[in-house]
């Protein structure tokens, strides 16, 4: 009788929800042919608000780069796709790519300049960067200046013919978005900078002296966080067909719901913001009427998982049944073989 | 040829100074052990020599390269490793994912040789039964045969091990002692900061003795243990008595 190891990255639980995830994505799909069209605008907003979840978990979470600036990126993804289809005269879709790429090469001034700074300073300096963002677009009278512009008919129509088609197009592009995320974030996770950078958010003395790059690691997330967070922005006012500075570099929208999102789902996993963003849509759509009431219960809501779920929902389920949809580690099986 | 050399390396914290004037080489394949007094900079020429800290002059020479503007990360995967004294261990990691980390960022494998390796490891330093758990959770004991793991994990040519024997009991030691050997005799080049004085004597064949950031001893292991200036120190006798 011989011990041999091996070692695994899969399990019978993330198989099963691989399965599952793949049915519910078909349907998904198909959403423009059973959903009306309040419903598929809902779902496509679930779909972008989850992209800029994840990507804000990856940062904070995973990068330990907490930042309360991300309304930065998407405030100016969105900018670009106005600007960039209105005086650069590109196609929606061209301009949703270009957006990204835009939103990285702006995005690496911003990191060497804020990367001096640590942990709530470096909050605050994120903070103060969207400021700037949002300060400088107001300055473009040729955008709006501070009223802000909408999105010229004609640009509107080369989307596609009919608004049915568009709004299924807009819809399938926010699906597209947040799977385009998600799997990047999972993939990327598994991969060995993935590895570096968990290991990083563990103990930075040792993951420098196991030939980790810190300062490199934190920063190209930090690029391609922006990035795709610029995309998800240019997507997210194309749906809106309008924008203005207040409602592109809102740091309610589009960081303080997220932060939310991310800390009750489970911050550090990437379950947690699926889970958030399904649990904040609940609230909001029963809530909504309430007017001021539902922020109330929204910061009660964060309260309490705070307190009795530090590690959010997801934290509770993984703890319970140690459960992993998404597995990024490493098990070391043992097979025992007869004879040699 | 040297694997290490330090030349006149020094390193002051205000008044304190941690490394004065440090001076000696490490030849490839050699053990070299270090004693001296607590707080006396062995901890902090390991961290010159990794890169955690910059010098404030002198140089640092791996394998003919000079390193002293080398940040840890370069440093190691040019082929330095550590155990650190007091364990820093990745806690959320299992114990098998803290060696892959090893494995992967600082010797350069992925796949199956960077999973092969690190299983070959964990046989070798008796984790093993252990791999699937938090690296939080383990005992100290445990918690230092990571270190080692890990150290082993990223294939150094120079290992850097700082005080692993103490607070073992004698078996364990024994056992510690012969992991270390077998390390030595594969050829890694090894540099030990060690206060259990027996275990250190059974694998290292040179030994440099540190005081104030000063070398005030090198030399055979045995003559240097017996000369004045270590009776000094570790039984307190006055120079002039």
């Amino acid at each position: 009788m011989s011990v041999t190891y091996d070692v695994t990255r899969s399990s019978q639980a993330a198989r099963i929800a691989a399965g599952l995830g793949a049915v519910i994505l078909l349907l998904l799909i198909a959403a423009p042919w059973w959903a009306g069209r309040a419903e598929l605008r809902l779902i496509g907003e679930i779909c972008l608000f989850l992209s800029l979840a994840s990507l804000w978990n990856l940062m904070a979470g995973y990068a330990g780069l907490v930042s309360v600036g991300q309304q930065a990126y998407v405030g100016f993804g969105g900018y670009m796709l106005f600007a960039l289809t209105i005086f650069g005269g590109l196609h929606p879709l061209a301009a949703i790519a270009l957006a990204g790429v835009l939103g990285a090469l702006v995005s690496v001034p911003v990191a060497a300049l804020i990367f001096r700074l640590r942990g709530a300073y470096f909050a605050i300096g994120t903070w103060v960067m969207a400021e700037v963002f949002r300060l400088s677009f107001a300055q473009v009278s040729a955008l709006g200046g501070g009223s802000g512009t909408s999105l010229p008919t004609d640009i509107v129509r080369s989307l596609a013919e009919g608004r049915a088609a568009r709004e299924a197009l807009a819809y399938w592009l926010a699906l597209a978005a947040s799977v385009l995320v998600v799997a990047s974030v999972y993939l990327f996770l598994r991969s060995r900078r993935g590895l570096a950078l968990t290991a990083i958010r563990d103990n930075e003395l040792a993951a420098a002296s196991l030939g980790i790059d810190i300062w490199r690691t934190k920063f190209v997330v930090y690029v391609v966080t922006s990035a795709l967070t610029a995309m998800v922005g240019a997507l997210i006012f194309l749906q809106k067909l309008r924008i203005s500075p207040d409602a592109a570099f809102s740091v309610n929208d589009w960081t303080a719901f997220v932060i939310f999102i991310v800390v009750i789902g489970g911050i550090g996993t990437i379950e947690g913001p699926i889970i958030g963003t399904l649990l904040f849509f609940a609230l909001r759509e029963t809530l909504a009427d309430l007017g001021t009431t539902y922020l109330l219960v929204l910061g009660s809501v964060a309260i309490v998982v705070m307190l009795k779920a530090p590690k959010g929902v997801w934290g509770l389920i993984r703890s319970r049944f140690d459960l992993e949809l998404f597995p990024l580690g490493f098990r070391v099986r043992r097979t025992d073989q007869k004879g040699a | 040829m040297a694997i290490l050399q330090l030349a006149s390396l020094s390193k002051s914290f205000g008044a304190v100074t941690v490394a004065d004037a440090l001076t000696y080489e490490v030849q490839q394949g050699q053990a070299l052990g270090v004693i001296g007094p607590n707080g006396a900079g062995k901890t902090s020429m390991f961290n010159l020599i990794t890169g955690t800290l910059a010098p404030d002059s002198g140089r640092v020479v791996f394998d003919g390269r000079d390193v002293t503007g080398l940040g840890a990360a370069a440093r190691s995967r040019l082929g330095i490793a550590r155990s650190f004294q007091v364990p820093q261990p990745f806690s959320h990691l299992t114990v098998f994912e803290n060696a892959m980390v090893a494995a992967t960022q600082a010797a350069g494998f992925w796949g199956r040789e960077a999973e092969m390796l690190c299983l070959d490891v964990l046989e070798r330093t008796g984790l093993m039964d252990k791999a699937n758990r938090r690296a939080g959770g383990l005992t100290l004991l445990d918690r230092k045969r990571l270190e080692l793991t890990r150290a082993l994990c990223a294939r150094p040519r120079l290992l850097l091990l700082d005080e692993i024997a103490g607070g073992l009991t004698e078996a364990e030691c024994q056992s510690l002692v012969e992991t270390i050997r077998d390390i030595h005799a594969s050829g890694v080049s090894i540099i030990w900061i060690e206060h259990v004085v027996h275990a250190l004597l059974a694998v290292v064949d040179r030994l440099v003795v540190i005081d104030y950031g000063r070398k005030i001893g090198e030399g055979d292991p045995r003559a240097v243990m017996a000369s004045r200036e270590v009776q000094e120190i570790y039984l307190g006798i006055e120079a002039d008595a």
